[in-house]
């Protein structure tokens, strides 16, 4: 298990730098000049100079990644020429808004799929496999912003029992944070749900016709235990890796469903930086994002260890 | 036969064939199609036949794993089929099962102490953490495995002692029958040996009924006291293991023992071969459901459904016309290809060995 660790955490440093240079490459492909954006209307020469020296834009890419780079390693994750601020501190401010989101969505999307996937493969072929296939078919070709539009006008404007927009952190009053952040997880999570469901469906479907689960029963255990001991633990592996790959993506942040929402999270920061050429913010943020990813797949290779001892080593 | 542990009557299962968009039920296969026998205290019963014949489907019928369309499955008078869930949760301690392949019977995500500990827990048949632990140990060792391997999880065995395994799960909640799904077939010969006179060891000392289900007639001769020949979800003989060998009646039932291969090489025999496939169990021959492959057919065979009759002796044969057919050509012979020989040699050196090191 310790070499396992060690072996993939090493794995992790080439990765790692490849996609800082993945990063940093292409953004250098994106049309427009950052610093005819900073200089507003007037593009005085002068001025232009001055930012470009100042941000290092007419050094060659190589150095201008090096300094990037050197940076990074310090922990400095450069400044944001728009906002004005440290990419750490914005990554420290939207970051925790981001997370919770997605834990939220998460457990939306645990606490449906599962249960629905199992459901439908122990009740094969009635109405409540039916019935789950069409939640997942609905939940799969819902888009996310109509979703959310529905909601707000069915809970907050016509019930008015949630907040329509805004966020409250988690630390200054959770009732009103979680009011105002179910409706986006809910959102987000049901798409996953319905994957995962398929995935669980399917999975369990073929646990079920093995011979150690006839073996389960013949020992004369409570079907409840078949299937919830024997068949459900072989079942988990394919959606643990489906799990961590969608919180991953998560947060990477939801564009739309922050953006109907208006929760201050990455998604929302990405595109705004995108969009005003705001290099080291996206730079940044995206590091962070491909970093979290990188370590959600190690959690899911140690989750499969650890779950299925035939890759202990 | 009123004592008998299990006893079998005019079982049935028929599978609902779906097909078309909407699903609609468009017949049934008739896999088991109104089955009898019967299996006493510490006798094993095979119960041979080709591939589809509906063989395992009746151990899984006589166990209630699948629930059958028709008939009664008594076991200890008592009629299964009728019990409540939960009354049958509590006889399954009587009634075991072994399957055919080790590598899939066994939970991968289980130890074998986890395995085993789970039915004595079940049933109550280990009061405390202790003795669950001393059981296991004890069970490890009626196999031929050691105590310490309780840790281990399935994967770290070998395909032999996986089916150790197998039997040692089966045994823990000391049961009166144990259903063996082609118990042996997905091993190698030697191990083969090794597995059945484990069985037949077993049987010895705790007086266990088998239902031995199986494809392989050289195995089968070893381990069997009576023998049941089934096709296409019916049974067309049944007679003791000796007389069946010695004396087949119902044409099927020769066929099938004239390819069993033999290990003398200079002996010929005439070997009665079947032309073409098991017919669909979803649409069976009117009649002899043999008629379209036996070689003995007459008019009537077409028509009439023959029943399995018994001669009094305790040999049943489901052909009104064995008496007429000229008399099976002596066994023991061997025109089967060379591969076959020499795979019954092994398994008879096999055999001779495991007996001498038993004893």
């Amino acid at each position: 298990m310790l070499t396992f660790l060690s072996q993939r955490l090493l794995q992790i440093i080439p990765t790692l730098i490849l996609v800082s240079m993945l990063i940093f490459g292409l953004q250098q492909l994106l049309p427009g000049d950052p610093a005819l954006i900073m200089a507003g209307e007037e593009r005085d020469p002068k001025v232009l100079e001055e930012i470009r020296e100042q941000y290092r834009l007419n050094e060659p890419i190589p150095v201008q990644y090096f300094y990037w780079i050197k940076g990074v390693l310090s922990g400095n994750l450069g400044e944001s020429m728009r906002l004005k601020s440290s990419v750490s501190s914005l990554v420290a401010e939207k970051l925790p808004v981001t997370l919770q989101l997605a834990a939220m969505a998460l457990i939306v999307a645990l606490g449906i799929g599962i249960p629905a996937g199992i459901i439908s493969a122990v009740r094969k072929d009635t109405a409540w496999d039916y019935g789950a296939n069409i939640f997942a078919l609905w939940g799969l070709s819902t888009p996310n912003f109509w979703l959310g539009i529905l909601m707000i006008f069915l809970f907050s404007v016509t019930l008015g029992w949630l907040p329509a927009s805004g966020y409250v952190r988690l630390g200054e009053d959770w009732r009103a944070s979680l009011a105002t952040t179910v409706m986006p997880a809910f959102v987000l999570g049901n798409a996953i749900a319905a994957v995962l469901m398929r995935h669980t469906r399917s999975a369990m479907l073929q646990a079920m016709g093995a011979d150690y689960v006839r073996t389960a029963r013949a020992k004369g255990l409570y079907e409840r235990r078949v299937v919830l001991k024997h068949a459900l633990r072989n079942a988990m592996t394919p959606v643990i890796t489906l799990g961590a790959l969608e919180f991953g993506t998560l947060l990477s942040g939801a564009v739309l469903t922050e953006q109907i929402f208006t929760i201050p999270g990455f998604g929302k920061l990405i595109v705004d930086s995108v969009f005003n050429r705001d290099y080291a913010v996206v730079q940044g943020v995206v590091l962070v994002t491909a970093t979290t990813y990188i370590v959600l797949n190690l959690l899911a290779d140690v989750a499969y260890v650890l779950v299925n001892p035939r890759l202990r080593g | 036969m009123s004592g008998a542990l299990l006893e079998v009557r005019g079982l049935q299962k028929h599978f609902p064939v779906k097909s078309g968009a909407f699903g609609l039920v468009s017949g049934h296969v008739r896999a088991v199609d109104g089955v009898d026998f019967h299996v006493d205290a510490g006798e094993t019963l095979a119960i041979v036949g080709e591939s589809g014949c509906g063989k395992s489907t009746v151990g899984r019928l006589v166990l209630r794993l699948l629930e059958p369309t028709g008939g009664s499955v008594r076991f200890e008078g008592e009629d299964l089929l009728r019990l409540s869930d939960s009354r049958m949760r509590a006889q399954r301690r009587h009634m075991q099962v072994i399957f055919q392949d080790p590598y899939a019977s066994l939970n991968p995500r289980m130890t074998v102490g986890a395995m085993l500990g789970e039915p004595l827990m079940l049933h109550g048949l280990a009061a405390s953490e202790s003795a669950r632990r001393a059981r296991v140990g004890e069970l490890l060792e009626l196999v031929g495995l050691r105590p310490e391997h309780a840790r281990r999880y399935p994967h770290e065995f070998s395909g032999g002692q996986r089916q150790r395994l197998a039997i040692a799960r089966a045994l823990a909640v000391e049961p009166k029958l144990i259903v063996a799904d082609e118990p042996v077939s997905a091993l190698d010969v030697s191990i083969q040996a090794q597995v059945v006179n484990l069985m037949r060891s077993l049987q010895a000392r705790f007086g266990l009924a088998y239902v031995f289900i199986s494809h392989d007639l050289a195995v089968v001769k070893h381990i069997a006291d009576r023998i049941a020949v089934m096709y296409l979800g019916k049974i067309v003989e049944t007679a003791s293991t000796d007389e069946l060998f010695r004396h087949p009646r119902h044409p099927y039932t020769r066929a099938l023992l004239s390819a069993v291969p033999q290990p003398d090489p200079t002996v010929v025999r005439e070997r009665t071969l079947l032309e073409g496939d098991i017919p669909s169990a979803m649409n069976p021959p009117p009649g002899c459901r043999f008629h379209t492959r036996c070689i003995y057919t007459r008019e009537s065979c077409r028509i009439d459904v023959p029943e399995l009759i018994d001669d009094g002796a305790g040999h049943a044969t489901a052909c009104p016309w064995w008496p007429d057919l000229p008399p099976a050509p002596p066994l023991a012979e061997g025109t089967g290809n060379n591969e076959d020989r020499l795979r019954l040699a092994r398994l008879q050196a096999a055999f001779v060995t495991t007996q001498t090191e038993a004893t």
